[in-house]
């Protein structure tokens, strides 16, 4: 008998080209359940490309995905209906309500006792009293916490979170990671987010990935990484990291 | 096909068109003036003609049924350019919605909105023109099924234009009806054409529909034969749009455009 994969997600020697400019290039991690994985790096370094390419938006050019154990490329839909995920680029449509929002995703998703389940992200991400505005008119803030309720609605076992406290006040930001890592703590989620706030990286990652020029250059536990490497802070180890890749960069 | 996830397409059209009355207006309106504006023409054109022909069910059916065949593809591609419009593709494609789910929404959304569309221009015509669908006989369903194939079949070839070349195709998608209607016939018997625009003609179902349309005025009977062969270019047509829809998807998903979908980059 072939024992359940134990990783939520698999990415094996991920690789994509856009013409002569190869965006990602032999890429290979895993996210493993009750886990939390930064993926850091400069604008351009291919964490959106490596995002999209999970979420089955982008083909690989080569490489091999699994979700659940489930490859993507042979089977889209079931792979990713055990994943969901939010970012900055991708407001829900503004001309939806909040709550027709989660109820049109939630049916996309096929959530049981989906009416329930709507009241229980209201009130989590604080917004019952908005459920009959237009998304479109939140503030950027409320839009984030929106997009997060419909990344939880079907409890997904892998969650990408491109940035998703980037428009968020501390408060809020901080009430928000604190809600991921509970949600992340029943051991059963994994999480790959990326953000370009390394204290907030250092907070809730159990294990980073610096992705540069489309290779994955680094990788450790957060807290320990930047005296690994004689940094200062884990902020001083991205400024190195980014300066030596576009030093290399120029070079290649 | 996953039932839940189709129904979050319709859905999510549903409440569009609740709270929406700029979306409900076309649906009604546009065809009840197309309606109105030709009746009182074939009114006009029967007082001064003095013939025996009666124009109502000649022309005046004519716009009735290519207003239906306009509006089914109209729908069908409205529709997808609501995602367009709301930036949306990104989190309908990176759910689990099969693309064979999320055609069907756009279908179903099609088929009842054009319904709709229907029913509103048959009552405006009986009750002010006294055009009766019923003096078409029995050949008013393969007619209306002819042109709803065929309105599908543009409806999924313009959306995988819009999916393929930006937001700004919007302006290239909507003149498409007319474009076909000098061809197919619809207001003139394909006979009054020069050859090659007859030649033009033989390969769009619609004009095998009005030739049949004036026969059945005429007192001939309707052209089972030539509706065959309009129904079978119908369905050849809505295959090959599929084929196309789904072909245009999966060079998207390569090139990444639906990730970057607004940057309109046609590589």
């Amino acid at each position: 008998m072939i024992s359940p994969d134990p990783c939520v997600l698999k990415v094996e020697r991920l690789e994509k080209s856009f013409g002569e400019v190869r965006a990602v290039e032999g890429v290979s991690f895993h996210v493993a359940p009750g886990e939390i994985v930064g993926l850091l790096g400069p604008n351009g370094a291919g964490k959106t490309t490596t995002i999209n390419m999970i979420l089955g938006v982008l083909e690989p050019t080569s490489g091999r995905i699994a979700i659940e154990g489930v490859d993507l490329a042979e089977e889209r839909s079931r792979a990713l209906s055990c994943t969901n995920f939010a970012a900055v680029y991708a407001p829900l449509p503004g001309n939806l309500t909040v709550e027709q929002n989660m109820r049109v995703f939630g049916m996309l998703y096929a959530v049981p006792d989906l009416s329930a389940r709507i009241e229980k992200l209201l009130d989590v991400y604080d917004l019952r009293r908005y459920r009959r505005s237009k998304a479109g008119v939140l503030s950027s803030g409320e839009q984030t916490r929106l997009s997060l309720a419909k990344a939880m609605l079907n409890r997904p076992r892998l969650l990408l979170l491109d940035e998703p406290t980037a428009s968020i006040d501390p408060s809020n930001a901080r009430d928000i990671r604190a809600g991921i890592s509970k949600f992340v703590d029943n051991g059963l989620c994994g999480v790959l987010w990326t953000s370009h706030n390394m204290y907030e990286v250092q907070a809730v990652c159990d294990r980073v990935l610096f992705l540069s020029h489309g290779r994955i250059v680094l990788e450790g536990d957060p807290k320990t990484l930047p005296d690994e490497h004689g940094a200062a802070s884990l902020d001083d180890l991205f400024v190195n990291v980014a300066q030596e890749a576009l030093h290399n960069g120029a070079h290649r | 096909m996953n039932a839940s996830r189709i129904g979050a397409v319709v859905l999510r059209m549903f409440y569009l068109y609740r709270g929406s009355p700029q979306r409900v207006f076309p649906i009604f309106v546009f065809v009840a003036i197309d309606i109105l504006v030709w009746g009182f023409l074939t009114r006009y054109l029967n007082s001064v003609s003095h013939a025996d022909f009666n124009f109502v069910p000649a022309l005046l059916g004519a716009v009735l049924l290519w207003d239906f065949l306009t509006r089914v593809m109209q729908q069908l591609t409205m529709t997808l350019f609501e995602d367009v419009w709301t930036r949306n593709f990104l989190n309908f494609f990176a759910s689990p919605l099969k693309t064979s789910e999320y055609l069907v929404g756009l279908l179903t959304v099609a088929i009842v909105t054009s319904g709709l569309s229907l029913v509103a221009m048959i009552v405006l015509a009986q009750i002010a023109f006294g055009l009766s669908f019923f003096s078409y006989g029995i050949a008013i369903a393969p007619f209306l099924m002819v042109l709803f194939i065929t309105g599908i079949a543009l409806g999924v070839a313009a959306s995988a234009l819009v999916l393929r070349l930006g937001p700004a195709s919007e302006w290239l998608i909507w003149p498409i009806p007319m474009l076909i209607s000098p061809f197919a016939g619809v207001f003139y018997p394909v006979t009054v054409l020069p050859a090659w625009m007859r030649a033009i003609a033989l390969i769009l179902p619609p004009s095998y529909v009005f030739e049949g349309m004036r026969a059945v005025v005429a007192g001939q009977g309707p052209p089972w034969d030539r509706l065959a062969i309009g129904g079978s270019l119908a369905l050849v047509y809505l295959a090959l749009a599929c084929i196309f829809f789904f072909s245009v998807y999966r060079s998207v998903i390569r090139n990444g455009l639906i990730a970057r979908y607004s940057a309109e980059t046609v590589t």
